[in-house]
């Protein structure tokens, strides 16, 4: 273009003819070709990587697999014994649960949306306390410093900004903190979820952002939610690099995860990685998945399991026979009839705890309500 | 208003000239001062560093304390309130300011969901130790949403205090406490006030109250005015006006919305029998309805008149050339006040 107006003629006092420049502003950003994800999804299990792996890893992530899968069945049985109100299952998505939970560090913090109870409880909590909130005797049973979870949050994406301006104080204080969120497909929808991934990448704050694409909102599909190419190609708006991996190979995600925290751990900014799964149960158990989607599409998610794949693996490599397999059923077990009897135990209320933890102090219009309701449950006492 | 010999723009100027300090000065020094004292408090928000603000009340602070300690964010209001929760949950104490009263909206529902929640969903194991200061209110010819009164939405989350100075003193003392405080705090700052002075001295600040105590501005007899924020220099202003008509008003400034003082108000209603709630927010729903209804519930006995409220219209915020048709004023009150029944006296 400047070659050519160079050779314009001009006549002898014209004003001098256009020559295009770049605005003043403009100058070259940052180059998006690395940040871009990879055309497919990183899978691991079944090609030829997998031999790097450590075995202790792959047995440590089956263990939990099978644990998680166990969870998730008891937890589905409690809705139906009226024990939980409601519960949000992860069959299918143990991978992603699991490999969030063991690609952190203990000083680390978890920012689990309201699906991702198993991830919490993969990190150490208790599941009775992760479950505090869907059977409804509090909102979060826990203190989230014990175990750095911060409360399941579910007001979709809400939790993403917490997760970068705790990453982001940490790093301030020159402590070694990375800051893991989770969150769904629909929920890359929100606002938050833009404001978040914008925040973190401004102040390079060290947060690893883990989309769960699990094909539906509720029963909304994935087509009806974006269209871009992938949700992983999001980062590159942000200027921060996004990971595309299969979401039911453990391995690969545990891999992805765990590279995307250190990263930030060594101050290379935030990550987002979208995880390709699939949620196997409905939205919740008061959800029928049936009005939007065939049964086949679920049969081909089944046949790509994510314990599946990772028993043949282990299986193949004469890492895992019969009695390894009874060990970890066993263990599952165990944990399930722990929480089912726990869970079976009605919870102690009191209901004078609705004024407890409003303000630091009460305010005189909380004391006298606090009083009504104390008559109240007095005169119900001598009733 | 006084002239002051000292105050922190004085003490700017070094030695020389006196000048009185505004209210957006004295909001500038408590922050200041907590910053210097707690390196835990950060300041954050739009335009807030290197330019100190849209209205200066942050001027210096990024220079005097580094931009990791009052931060330019992106311009996002949700963002900037979710990144406030994050910090506050590994145990700083953010200072958030939204720019305009309207521009707050974004952040509602982390202030809603997460903020005003936060230490009841975790049974106190997660405070949220942060102030949210809010520019408000009507009376400078802002165009179009720069002078909404959105206390009533703030007043009516459990979980946030909401507090406002009407003076120079109180902007000080109170932003001081509301940083000091483990409970979130929504601060509205009346913007129409931010340049009104006083000699107000930042080298001997008034002790900080706690938050939650309403004052007597101007003791009376034959009536109670009730108010706040950017309305109690009409109030006074009415309640000398009122003086010649033979009124003998009080007039009581809340300073604090979220507790509301109960104790302070109802002991000025039973003394005078009669009141008034001034306000810009909108009447219906707004905190003239709750203080009315409080006030009635509690001092029915000693009240001569019903109380009345003067309130700004139940309409959207007027252009600049028609607000001063919209915010009460002077002869707005009196008539109220002419309102409360005086013939059944005597």
């Amino acid at each position: 273009m400047q070659q050519r107006s160079s050779t314009v003629q001009e006549p002898p006092g014209a004003v001098p003819a256009y020559r295009p420049t770049p605005p003043p502003a403009w100058q070259p950003r940052t180059d998006p070709a690395p940040l871009l994800p990879d055309a497919e999804p990183l899978r691991v299990l079944g090609t030829d990587a997998v031999a790097d792996a450590d075995p202790a890893l792959l047995l440590r992530l089956y263990a939990e697999l099978i644990r998680g899968r166990r969870y998730n069945a008891q937890a589905t049985a409690l809705t139906k014994q009226g024990r939980l109100a409601v519960y949000p299952s992860t069959t299918g998505q143990e991978a992603c649960e699991i490999a969030a939970a063991l690609a952190l560090e203990e000083r680390d913090w978890l920012f689990p949306s309201y699906r991702d109870t198993l991830a919490a409880v993969a990190r150490g909590l208790d599941p009775v306390q992760a479950l505090t909130l869907l059977r409804g005797d509090w909102h979060t049973g826990y203190d989230p410093h014990e175990h750095r979870i911060a409360p399941l949050c579910t007001p979709l994406a809400t939790q993403l900004p917490h997760a970068v301006g705790l990453a982001h104080a940490a790093r301030l204080k020159g402590d070694d903190v990375v800051a893991l969120a989770m969150v769904g497909d629909g929920g890359t929808s929100e606002g938050d979820f833009h404001e978040a991934l914008n925040f973190a990448a401004v102040w390079q704050a060290p947060v690893v952002f883990f989309v769960q694409n699990n094909g539906f909102a509720i029963s909304v599909p994935l087509a009806k939610q974006t269209a871009a190419p992938s949700l992983a190609h999001k980062a590159v708006g942000y200027g921060m690099p996004g990971r595309l991996v299969d979401g039911n190979d453990a391995v690969a995600v545990h891999q992805v995860l765990t590279e995307a925290v250190a990263r930030a751990r060594r101050g290379g900014g935030p990550t987002l990685v979208e995880a390709i799964t699939y949620r196997i149960d409905a939205h919740t158990n008061a959800d029928d998945a049936t009005r939007y989607r065939a049964a086949g599409e679920v049969e081909t998610w089944r046949a790509h399991d994510p314990i599946l794949i990772l028993e043949r693996e282990l299986t193949e490599r004469g890492l895992l026979d019969e009695d390894g397999k009874r060990a970890a059923a066993e263990a599952a077990e165990t944990m399930a009839a722990d929480l089912r009897e726990r869970m079976n135990a009605e919870p102690v209320l009191d209901p004078m705890d609705l004024f407890s933890h409003v303000y630091a102090e009460q305010t005189a219009q909380l004391r006298e309500q606090a009083a009504q309701l104390r008559a109240e449950l007095d005169a119900e006492g001598e009733a | 208003m006084t002239t002051a010999t000292t105050g922190p723009a004085a003490k700017a100027a070094g030695a020389g000239k006196a000048k009185p300090a505004t209210m957006a000065q004295a909001l500038q020094r408590a922050m200041r001062d907590a910053m210097a004292e707690d390196p835990t408090v950060h300041v954050m928000g739009e335009d807030v560093g290197t330019l100190g603000g849209v209205f200066r009340v942050t001027d210096g602070l990024a220079k005097e304390f580094g931009e990791d300690r009052c931060t330019d964010t992106p311009l996002a209001e949700a963002g900037i309130l979710g990144a406030a929760v994050g910090m506050a949950m590994y145990g700083l104490r953010p200072v958030v300011e939204m720019q305009f009263d309207a521009f707050a909206y974004p952040a509602f529902e982390q202030l809603i969901s997460h903020v005003a929640k936060m230490r009841n969903r975790t049974r106190g194991a997660m405070p949220m130790p942060l102030v949210i200061r809010v520019p408000y209110g009507g009376g400078i010819g802002g165009v179009e949403h720069h002078s909404d009164s959105s206390e009533a939405y703030y007043m009516a989350t459990p979980g946030l205090h909401v507090v406002t100075p009407a003076t120079v003193e109180d902007a000080y003392g109170l932003l001081r406490a509301a940083i000091a405080s483990d409970d979130p705090v929504v601060f509205l700052e009346p913007k129409r006030l931010y340049w009104s002075k006083s000699d107000w001295s930042p080298e001997a600040p008034a002790p900080v109250e706690p938050i939650g105590k309403a004052v007597v501005r101007r003791q009376g007899t034959g009536a109670t005015l009730i108010t706040y924020g950017p309305s109690l220099p009409v109030c006074l202003e009415a309640a000398e006006a009122a003086q010649a008509e033979g009124w003998d008003l009080e007039v009581v400034d809340l300073r604090s919305l979220v507790p509301f003082d109960e104790e302070t108000v109802c002991a000025s209603v039973r003394r005078t029998g009669r009141a008034v709630v001034v306000h810009e927010s909108t009447g219906f729903a707004g905190p003239g309805a709750e203080i009315a209804a409080r006030v009635t519930e509690r001092c029915f006995h000693h009240l001569e008149a019903p109380v009345l409220r003067v309130a700004g219209f139940d309409i959207p915020y007027p252009p600049p050339m028609l607000e001063r048709h919209h915010l009460p004023g002077v002869d707005r009150i009196l008539d109220a006040v002419a309102r409360l029944q005086w013939e059944a006296q005597s």
